[in-house]
């Protein structure tokens, strides 16, 4: 080893270190970490100081009280009621987040369970590319789809789930028509699939991380292919499975583009049936900010986006947090 | 097997029905890791009620010969086996058996204790029983039981029967796996290195626990220790590598006194006599 690194370098030409290279290289990756900090800082002031005119103009609770969203009548009624009310479009981002959570999670870990387990192994990396490639599609040519294949294709289901289901009691209230295709349900699907590709990568780390000796004593025991899974791979990915759903939710919340493309845009109250139109608090935002002209208007957007940040942000924070804890867990 | 809704099969009761056990005729075995012999051409009889041990230098081939034996080998990826493992009479490589159910008859522990991490003390004894739901649902306390009184833990975890398993010593979870391999009522139990990771005296509770369960099964282990093996075993097994490069043999095979007082071969002389491996 000495001898050949003798031979090789040419003798005497290493130039003297520079002595404060060490320090520099710390500064400069401590300013890169601080900048970081400092822009999502910034971002969160920025939006507390454009929203606080409307926030101390109508209280800063009054926006979640209310769910009509009406700017034309900011001029009118001065102060109270508060026209901008937000409460649809919390419910629109809970509504079709879950939509998107429920269909999948479930896939996505049915996905990953095959590509680490069962698949064949020369599929393995293909198969993974080709899901990941999903999440390279931009979201606006999601929107497309949604438009002008998803919704003609989900039309008759959903006209006929309303017709026969929508007006039975307890159901009702969901799935009530008319369904007109641009609903809370089209862009949960278009949300499911955007999403799928970040739970699925992160399922595929986790049932990785199953040791092979905790799926050899399933199998020692007579387990089939599926008991390994039931007995060995799941239990142990729990933690990991809900931290990748979480933050695939964050991903959902914020999705902006695509879901303002199949949503119908629908301001004025709550719509309860996950067949009606609806906004989210990312859509609204995306739809109205360039024609913003009444009193408060680009304000309590702004208040939108600040709940909006608030949100994301805890989302995925108890995400990792539920990802870290799996990986301890499993180690 | 036992049907399902009354689980207590034939030989629940060790003292009262020792037919459980199976013979093990390993013919002309050539076991390999992608087109590469690990181990070949082994030629070996495992008598039941009998502990055999399988001895031999790193790299010999005596965890994959073991693993041959319940067909755990295969499910490694590249692996690949030629001549036959008779089990009672019936090839399992060329048999219509599936492997799942060779692993019912054949058991097997591993090195490193593997409860379930996630189970109880409970779940884990009963998990090879719920396989193939065999067993319905309930608390089977009668069964659990019985499998850690047979594997001594009992009088350790009777109380806390609800507790994770992965909350027990090292060698009360070793104890564990090995109630949770009976419980299935196997007809063989191969263990590989059982006590590697044990402490002394947690080798010596599973070494007399070895002792007790031969009267029942068939048991095969795998060890580095040649102590353990003069202990527990009545038939010793030598197994090492001729030259590097070349696949582990099988160079003896005989009682365990005589293997380890007269040898008959001089690379088991050397190895025993800590010349060589
Ligand atoms: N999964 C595997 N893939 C490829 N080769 C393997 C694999 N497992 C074992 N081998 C090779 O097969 C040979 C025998 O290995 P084996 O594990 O059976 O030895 P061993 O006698 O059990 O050794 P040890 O006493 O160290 O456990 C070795 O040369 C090893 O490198
Ligand atoms: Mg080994």
């Amino acid at each position: 080893m000495t001898r050949l690194a003798d031979t090789c370098a040419p003798p005497r030409r290493m130039r003297a270190r520079w002595p404060g290279g060490d320090t520099a290289f710390r500064v400069a990756v401590t300013a890169a970490s601080a900048f970081v900090i400092v822009v999502l800082v910034a971002t969160a002031v920025f939006l507390l100081r454009q929203a606080w005119p409307a926030l101390r103009h109508y209280g800063v609770l009054s926006f979640l009280g209310s769910d009509r969203w009406a700017p034309s009548e900011a001029t009118a009624s001065s102060a109270h009621p508060n026209p901008y009310g937000i409460a649809q479009f919390v419910y629109g981002s809970a509504v079709t987040s879950l939509i998107a959570m429920a269909l999948a999670v479930p896939v996505a870990v049915a996905v990953s369970l095959y590509l680490t387990e069962i698949a064949p192994s020369w599929l393995r990396k293909p198969l993974s590319g080709l899901i990941d490639l999903l999440a390279a599609i931009p979201s606006v040519v999601y929107g497309f789809w949604g438009i002008f294949a998803l919704i003609p294709a989900i039309r008759p289901a959903g006209t006929r789930l309303s017709q026969t289901l929508g007006s039975t009691p307890v159901l009702g209230p969901v799935l009530a028509g008319p369904f007109f295709g641009v609903s809370y349900a089209a862009a949960g699907i278009v949300l499911a699939i955007m999403v799928l590709p970040i739970i699925t990568a992160i399922c595929r780390e986790v049932f990785a991380t199953v040791p092979t000796t905790d799926k050899e004593s399933a199998l020692a025991l007579g387990a089939t292919r599926w008991e390994i899974l039931r007995m060995a791979v799941l239990p142990r990915s729990r933690s990991g499975i809900a931290g990748a759903a979480v933050l695939g939710l964050g991903r959902a919340l914020g999705e902006t583009i695509a879901v303002t493309m199949v949503i119908g845009n629908s301001v004025l109250s709550i719509t309860t049936s996950v067949l009606g139109p609806g906004a989210t608090m990312p859509s609204v935002i995306a739809n109205e900010f360039t024609e913003s002209t009444e009193p408060f208007h680009l304000q309590s957007l702004m208040v939108v986006a600040a709940w909006l940040l608030l949100i994301t942000l805890s989302v995925n924070v108890v995400g990792r947090l539920v990802v870290r804890r799996s990986g301890e867990e499993s180690a | 097997m036992a049907p399902p809704t009354s689980p207590t099969g034939p030989s629940t009761d060790p003292s009262t029905c020792p037919a459980a056990a199976a013979r093990i005729e390993v013919v002309d075995l050539t076991a390999s890791y992608h087109g590469r012999p690990a181990v070949a051409g082994v030629n070996l009889k495992i008598e039941p009620r009998q502990v055999t041990a399988l001895i031999g230098p790193s790299g010999s081939g005596k965890s994959t010969l073991l693993r041959c034996m319940n067909s755990m080998h295969l499910t490694v990826p590249g692996a690949g086996v030629t001549g036959s493992v008779l089990l009672d009479d019936v090839d399992i490589y060329t048999a219509k058996i599936s492997p799942v159910e060779i692993r019912q008859r054949v058991g097997m522990v591993f090195q490193r204790p593997t409860p379930f991490p996630t189970m109880s003390i409970r779940d884990n004894v009963l998990a090879g029983l719920h396989l193939g739901r065999r067993l319905g649902r309930g608390s089977h306390d009668d069964l659990v039981e019985q499998a850690l009184v047979r594997a001594g833990l009992w009088h350790e975890v009777k109380d806390r029967l609800k507790a994770p398993g992965g909350r027990l010593s090292g060698g009360q979870q070793q104890r564990l796996c090995i109630a949770r391999a009976l419980a299935v009522e196997p007809e063989i139990l191969l263990m590989d290195e059982p006590c590697s990771a044990l402490d002394p005296s947690a080798t010596l509770t599973v070494e007399d626990l070895i002792k007790e369960i031969k009267q029942t099964y068939t048991v095969v282990i795998v060890t580095h220790n040649l102590q353990q093996a003069a202990r527990v075993a009545d038939t010793t097994a030598f197994l090492t590598v001729p030259a590097a490069g070349e696949p582990g043999r099988l160079v003896e095979v005989g009682p365990t006194e005589r293997i380890f007082s007269t040898p008959r071969q001089q690379a088991t002389e050397d190895y025993i006599t800590g010349k060589a491996g």
